[in-house]
């Protein structure tokens, strides 16, 4: 079983490798959102270190979002992955490699790329080690429950807005406790409860959506 | 095969009314009467709020809004679950007529959230001074709406009504399990970010009066939901059935009333 798990999401890196330029953009996409922001409101220092971490937050779901549909499309479009719902191996544990693969090429990537932004929006090294966890953190829980979404919008006209409509809402959570830990932190309240929360959305997320994942990829392609 | 007719099927069980072909006739009659239940109790529960119930000693006449706006949240957020129900059994028993009843229901839903944003945003200026605050409430409300438009767009992008029937029920499950979470997030966010919050708790006690109004608007609301709902499922069953020999049977002898 674990064996499934790697190899699939070798496969998904592999397959990232050779097609650089999908997650290339999508970071780029996150770093354009990020700076049309202080554009759009002024360069006054002390705004922007109020909401730096709301915008990276945001940008960063954004980032995930666009970035979902290609979790499955191209499995789908050259029959893999209906090879993936024959495969004797259970189907929830190889959407959570998908999933994972998928945190590594955005997740990831984002998390580190917003240790720039610190420097962007002029917070200090504090606050922005503390930015950078709360995306590390958090970030697994946008792969996770995007898959859903990316599961029934697979093949539908219009399926990238579409997702959007689906998944925003359930980021809700992640996104306020992601975002409010630097306000914490920054405000010496402690970002420790804003962290455990995070991770137990992640491990919660982890837990259930596969699941869900599995039944609405059933649905979608049978 | 679905040339069956009602009467010669031999014992009602429980799923004697998950078929479409008898449920409808159903359906038709208790409509009928969830509409005049809901008119009857609307007109009493309306003249209790604009002609019994005393004027509010803080607000004034302004509270009387709460005779629409509290029903209708309560409805909204009652009707996800009852969507969400109807959904998953369709999903797992796989009986059309349950699916069918979630879509049905979903319009009605969103409209009742729509309508306690609207009615409280009318209610806040007076009272608060302003249409909206992110309050708590206020915000996890939003964000109910957001959660039935999604399935609403999801219904609608699916053309093959079988997978459009589970995927919403998926998605609507998944908001289920969400709900709580969000609306504590954004409960706490809320006592986190607001210096002033204002204050949604009224005075303690409520007369007796105002307390009946607004009950008796509930239940009004509570039969025009499941009137409309019920409405709209004859809609649905009639379009998904067309092609089956009750329904030309039906109309043949010009049975749609």
């Amino acid at each position: 079983m674990l064996s499934v798990f790697l190899q699939v999401i070798r496969r998904d890196l592999l397959l990232a490798m050779r097609q650089k330029s999908d997650v290339v953009n999508t970071l780029f996409f996150f770093v354009v959102v990020v700076t049309m922001v202080p554009l759009g409101i002024g360069p006054e220092p002390a705004l922007l270190r109020d909401i730096a971490a709301g915008v990276v937050w945001v940008a960063a779901l954004l980032a995930a979002i666009l970035s979902l549909p290609r979790l499955f499309a191209n499995d789908y479009a050259d029959g893999t992955l209906e090879q993936m719902l024959l495969s004797s191996e259970p189907l929830s544990l190889i959407v959570l490699a998908k999933a994972a693969a998928h945190w590594l090429t955005t997740g990831l990537p984002l998390t580190l790329m917003a240790a720039a932004f610190g420097v962007l929006f002029d917070l200090d090294v504090n606050s922005t080690l503390v930015l950078v966890a709360s995306l590390a953190l958090g970030t697994p829980v946008l792969s996770l429950i995007g898959s859903i979404g990316a599961a029934l919008t697979l093949g539908l006209r219009g399926g990238g807005v579409l997702t959007s409509l689906l998944v925003l809402p359930l980021y809700i959570p992640v996104l306020i406790f992601g975002a409010g830990s630097v306000g914490a932190a920054s405000s010496g309240v402690g970002f420790t409860a804003y962290f455990l929360l995070l991770g137990a959305f992640s491990l919660f997320a982890a837990v259930l959506t596969p699941w869900a994942v599995a039944i609405s990829l059933r649905i979608s392609v049978e | 095969m679905s040339s069956v007719s009602v009467g010669s099927r031999s014992r009602p069980g429980l799923f004697w009314f998950s078929s479409p072909q008898t449920f409808f006739p159903l359906a038709g009659k208790m409509t009928v009467w969830f509409f005049v239940i809901a008119a009857v109790l609307a007109l009493v529960g309306l003249y209790i709020a604009f002609f019994v119930a005393p004027t509010d000693a803080t607000q004034g006449e302004s509270y009387r809004i709460i005779f629409i706006h509290v029903p209708a949240a309560w409805m909204s957020m009652f009707l996800y679950l009852v969507m969400a129900l109807w959904a998953g059994i369709g999903l797992v028993m796989n009986t059309r007529m349950s699916s069918m009843m979630a879509s049905a229901i979903a319009p009605t839903g969103a409209l009742m959230t729509v309508l306690a944003l609207v009615t409280g945003s009318l209610w806040g200026r007076p009272t608060w001074g302003t249409y909206w605050v992110w309050d708590a409430r206020l915000t996890s409300e939003l964000v109910l709406l957001f959660l039935y438009l999604g399935f609403l767009a999801l219904q609608a992008a699916i053309d093959d009504p079988r997978r459009a029937d589970k995927a919403g029920a998926v998605l609507a499950l998944v908001g289920v399990v969400n709900i709580p979470i969000i609306y504590f997030s954004v409960q706490w966010w809320n006592t986190l970010h607001q210096g002033s919050s204002v204050s949604l708790t009224r005075s303690p006690s409520m007369a007796a009066t105002m307390l009946t109004g607004m009950l008796i608007m509930a239940l009004a609301f509570w039969a025009y939901s499941i009137a409309a709902a019920l409405h709209r499922v004859r809609s649905i069953v009639l379009e998904r059935e067309k092609r089956t020999e009750w329904v030309r049977e039906l109309m043949a002898q010009g049975g749609l009333k």
